[in-house]
């Protein structure tokens, strides 16, 4: 059990830390120029870590305790192709959710 | 296409976030189901989602506080996973750091995955958008978004654990973030940029507090960043 002022802590510590991580730059450096290898840097924020995020999840989820599991394998495949191919960003959730039930219901 | 007015801007906002209501509702319902089962009531699961918005960050500290880690370990492992958070920050500062103060602090606020890969997607296609309409674009992002993201933890505090896991609510993240990546690749140093950091990514699992994401992050910026870097100079040669 989670003790009530332990947990209160946690939010409030989490919170202002979380503020404190989104506001460091756009707050802080407001319109001062950044340097340009920054810049080359930062343009690749979210391309990288977002993939970094879902890959071990995709490989080991944690529902199925890190075993490989094949809807969920193939339900991040299909989102993702259909995403390349038509840059649209509904229709490949939707393909990705259909592919995960439709496996799940058929083998789970 | 440039927008002209800070209110078809925010409309426009409003329209590219959208997709992500699938996203949100079942994510939040998720976390609101596993707060009530760690024992936390119907009012600490809201209030935990309304002061930190970070779904992943919360869930950690959830997992570490039922495991009883010390409460250190808690926050910064929490924070850790929010760490993205800071390069987001540094990587929209270019496009709204001349607002005003408290729009960014709301800007800061406001800021999760959905609304950070929205906004950068539509600065950097249209570099003649002004910080206004940019800002308003930012706002009409989330405005689905964070609402449902307040409701739907509320709704899984509700109910429970009447959801059947055979509803498979922890993929719902991991396809909407691969959604919303497929678009991002542009170019070769993108696509270099997410190689390199999955890559470090599956390699760096053992390291603690997920610090391993950190690092892959980093590892695809730099990554992209050189690739960037090697085309450009290949290309002068070629003129």
């Amino acid at each position: 059990m989670i003790e009530t002022s332990t947990l209160w802590f946690i939010i409030i510590g989490l919170g202002i830390g979380s503020f404190g991580l989104r506001f460091v730059f756009i707050g802080l450096v407001g319109d001062r120029a950044m340097p340009a290898w920054l810049l080359r840097h930062l343009r690749y924020t979210a391309v990288a870590i977002l993939p970094a995020l879902v890959a071990p999840q995709v490989l080991w989820p944690a529902a199925t305790d890190g075993a490989l599991d094949m809807p969920r394998l193939a339900a991040a495949t299909v989102t993702l192709t259909v995403g390349v191919i038509t840059k649209n960003v509904l229709l490949a959730i939707f393909s990705g959710a259909v592919t995960l039930y439709g496996l799940l219901y058929l083998i789970g | 296409m440039t927008i002209t007015t800070t209110k078809s801007a925010y409309r426009q906002g409003v329209l590219a976030g959208l997709p992500f209501v699938f996203v949100i509702i079942p994510f939040a319902t998720l976390f609101g189901v596993i707060a009530t089962e760690a024992g936390l009531n119907v009012f600490e699961t809201l209030a935990f989602s309304v002061v930190v918005i970070a779904g992943a960050a919360q869930l950690t500290a959830l997992q570490l506080l039922q495991e009883n880690a010390p409460t250190a370990i808690v926050l910064v492992s929490a924070l850790a996973v929010n760490l993205r958070m800071a390069m987001y920050s540094a990587s929209l500062t270019p496009y709204l750091g001349a607002a005003p103060l408290w729009q960014r602090a709301l800007c800061a606020y406001l800021m999760v995955d959905q609304s950070y890969v929205v906004a950068m997607t539509r600065f950097e296609s249209d570099p003649g958008m002004g910080v206004p309409q940019r800002v308003a674009y930012f706002l009409g992002a989330v405005t689905s978004c964070v609402p449902l993201w307040y409701v739907f933890s509320l709704v899984g505090a509700l109910v429970g654990a009447q959801i059947p896991e055979a509803l498979a609510l922890d993929f719902a993240i991991p396809i909407a973030f691969l959604a919303m990546i497929a678009p991002m690749f542009r170019t070769v140093a993108h696509v270099v940029a997410a190689f390199v950091a999955v890559l470090v990514s599956l390699l760096a699992t053992q390291i603690p507090y997920s610090l391993g994401l950190i690092v892959a992050g980093l590892a695809g910026m730099m990554a992209g960043a050189q690739t960037e870097l090697w085309l450009e100079r290949r290309g002068r040669i070629h003129d």
